[in-house]
């Protein structure tokens, strides 16, 4: 489940990546901040939620229950 | 005069924390000049870490970047990196921690050495990542003697022929500033080691998070706001295109640049760093962090490099890299200019993990490995083996800063092999993920996937001083190399691509492709290495017996 999890994170983020609709798009949100790039600082934000979840969902655990097993934890 | 002085007491402070860190570690272990006793609390580990992959190009060349192609520059390098770069180090970073922590690796040279047991293997994958690193400590040193000589610049009073006139010249020169900053980095890289690095960097990190936001305040108000620049901006038949993606960069160059942050974790100053943590939690808060702070410094930056285009338009390429320094000249006190240009020397002087990166490779992968009895240990004392590391950072130090000196004008050489080194350390990334997650991988498939990636590296280099001649200008649509092979090899301004997508696209997808097929026709790995590298899970009926 871990690893379909991550994967499933990275499929979507990368498509999300992808924002093809907003290339030509030079709107400017709040007044000064340029849709294209007020999308990519939103997906920065996202990204940080993504490695929370993924921190909480997907934390290699075995790492740590191995070295505990073998006194080096 | 009022600068020089400030990143003169900010050089003071950086040297203090190296020598005072110095003291409180245990100066004759080896381990614990090279990796800071593996000790690091969870903030240095994130702060150190995050500064070490920032370098003098997240201020200085993504503004100058974002001057010339727009606000396209952030998703094409920040907010893929902010994906992909805390994802490998979650990965990766994490895996690579436990293993140093249970089998002694300072390095991923001896990690991987040792999964695959092949000497050959190791000492390729050692040239070239050396290969690829030191054209950074070369520009870290450039950069440092520019920043000096541009920030200490005076009015000086000339008398020719009777004649009094003014002259702007600098009060320490490019060599001069070179030798300090080269000097000062030496110092506590040689003192204090990791430890040194690790705060130094520290300390640096949050100079250059706190640069942007005050940047952007300070530039704000002397501005009176960005709405009105931003507004006519967008109505400019010249400068509204900067504010979209539109002509200035590709679909497929923007979609094949999120293979480049596989870089990161391939980095040596990287690898090794994330071997210091003291636990395995102190990931957590990295990873986490690691997009937020990428934001902090990338967006101010990318945002600023636009607003200069209204600002100072008509700038060289070569210009361009100086519009944040322009900005912040015109539009902030010279207080504030002295306390920000210490936060872009803080950037130009990240070199400093490189250094003791390529310091801990040289004795760990090639004087310890070399010197090894029969029992597998070096014959070298322990305290033998850091004193050679810092001997080894003395003398890159030095030569850093006598390439540095007699190629002054040659930097684009060295940015240009920086452009590469991302590339191959990116096309790198399959072997370590294979070696980490695939038993059934070989030794022979990762040292053919080395071969390709050096190869690949060495026929773009070819392809691109092929086609220098016939380079098209910036905003110019790219030209076929070879009009006999079509649109497959084609020359942009700067770059070569392949069908349009950036060569590294091709080499991971080529070294990954080596590594599955290479693996499986030759023979599996003994079975005692997967045992060591893959321990069964213990059933839960076995524990509790």
């Amino acid at each position: 489940m871990r690893g379909w999890l991550i994967v499933a994170v990275i499929a979507v983020m990368v498509v999300l990546h992808q924002d093809n609709w907003l290339w030509a798009n030079r709107t400017l949100v709040f007044g000064f901040l340029p849709a294209g790039l007020a999308y990519h600082a939103g997906y920065s934000l996202l990204a940080a939620l993504a490695m929370w979840l993924l921190v909480k969902l997907a934390w290699p655990h075995e790492l740590v229950a191995d070295l505990e097993r073998r006194g080096d934890g | 005069m009022l600068p020089t002085i400030i990143v003169g007491v900010y050089l003071a402070i950086v040297l203090y924390i190296g020598i005072f860190a110095f003291r409180r570690g245990k100066a004759a272990s080896s381990e614990d000049y090279f990796l800071a006793s593996r000790s690091l609390g969870p903030w240095v580990f994130l702060l150190s870490l995050f500064g070490t992959n920032m370098t003098a190009f997240a201020i200085l060349g993504s503004s100058g970047m974002a001057y010339q192609r727009g606000i396209g520059v952030y998703g094409l390098m920040a907010s893929s990196s902010s994906l992909i770069i805390p994802l490998t180090i979650l990965i990766v970073g994490t895996r690579l921690w436990a293993l140093g922590k249970r089998f002694g690796h300072m390095t991923q040279v001896q990690y991987l050495r040792d999964r695959w047991q092949c000497n050959v293997l190791g000492t390729a994958l050692f040239v070239l990542t050396a290969a690829m690193l030191v054209p950074y400590i070369v520009i870290g040193v450039m950069g440092g003697g520019e920043v000096m000589e541009a920030l200490s610049m005076r009015d000086v009073a000339v008398v020719k022929n009777g004649v009094t006139s003014t002259v702007r010249e600098p009060l320490i020169g490019y060599s001069l500033g070179g030798a300090i900053v080269a000097l000062v980095v030496m110092s506590y890289v040689f003192f204090g080691g990791m430890r040194g690095t690790a705060w130094v960097n520290s300390f640096q990190t949050i100079l250059f998070l706190c640069f942007g936001s005050i940047a952007f305040i300070f530039i704000s108000k002397s501005l009176g706001g960005f709405d009105a620049i931003m507004q006519k901006m967008s109505v400019d038949p010249k400068l509204g295109s900067l504010l979209q993606r539109q002509p200035r960069i590709g679909k497929e160059e923007f979609f094949s640049y999120m293979f480049i942050p596989l870089s990161a974790i391939m980095f040596p100053h990287i690898a090794i760093m994330c071997m210091t943590a003291e636990k395995i939690g102190h990931f957590k808060k990295t990873v986490i962090a690691y997009p937020l702070c990428i934001m902090a410094i990338w967006l101010p930056s990318v945002f600023l490099g636009v607003i200069a285009a209204s600002q100072f338009p008509g700038l060289s390429e070569g210009q361009a890299n100086d519009v944040i320094l322009r900005m912040l000249q015109t539009h902030t006190p010279t207080l504030m200019a002295g306390i920000l240009g210490a936060g872009i020397m803080a950037c130009v002087m990240a070199s400093d993990s490189q250094i003791l990166a390529l310091g801990t490779m040289f004795t760990q992968d090639i004087v310890v490995h070399y010197t090894k009895g029969a029992d597998g240990k070096s014959r070298l004392a322990d305290s033998t083996v850091a004193w050679t590391g810092r001997l080894f950072v003395v003398a890159i130090g030095v030569v850093s800063w006598l390439v540095a000196v007699a190629l002054k004008d040659k930097e684009g050489i060295f940015e240009l092999a920086i452009r590469f080194a991302f590339t191959g350390f990116a096309a790198l990334a399959p072997v370590m993920i294979a070696a980490l997650f695939w038993k059934r991988s070989t030794a022979t498939a990762a040292f053919m996937a080395v071969v390709w990636v050096a190869a690949t590296m060495i026929g773009t280099w070819v392809l691109q001083s092929h086609s220098d001649a016939f380079a098209p200008k910036p905003g110019q649509a790219p030209v076929a190399i070879f009009q006999s092979l079509g649109g497959m090899f084609l020359r942009g301004p700067k770059t070569v691509t392949i069908f349009g997508y950036l060569p590294v696209m091709p080499m991971c997808l080529g070294s990954a492709l080596i590594m599955v097929i290479g693996s499986l026709i030759t023979k599996p790995p003994a079975q005692h290495i997967i045992d060591k590298y893959f321990p069964p899970k213990p059933t839960p009926g076995a524990v509790a017996a």
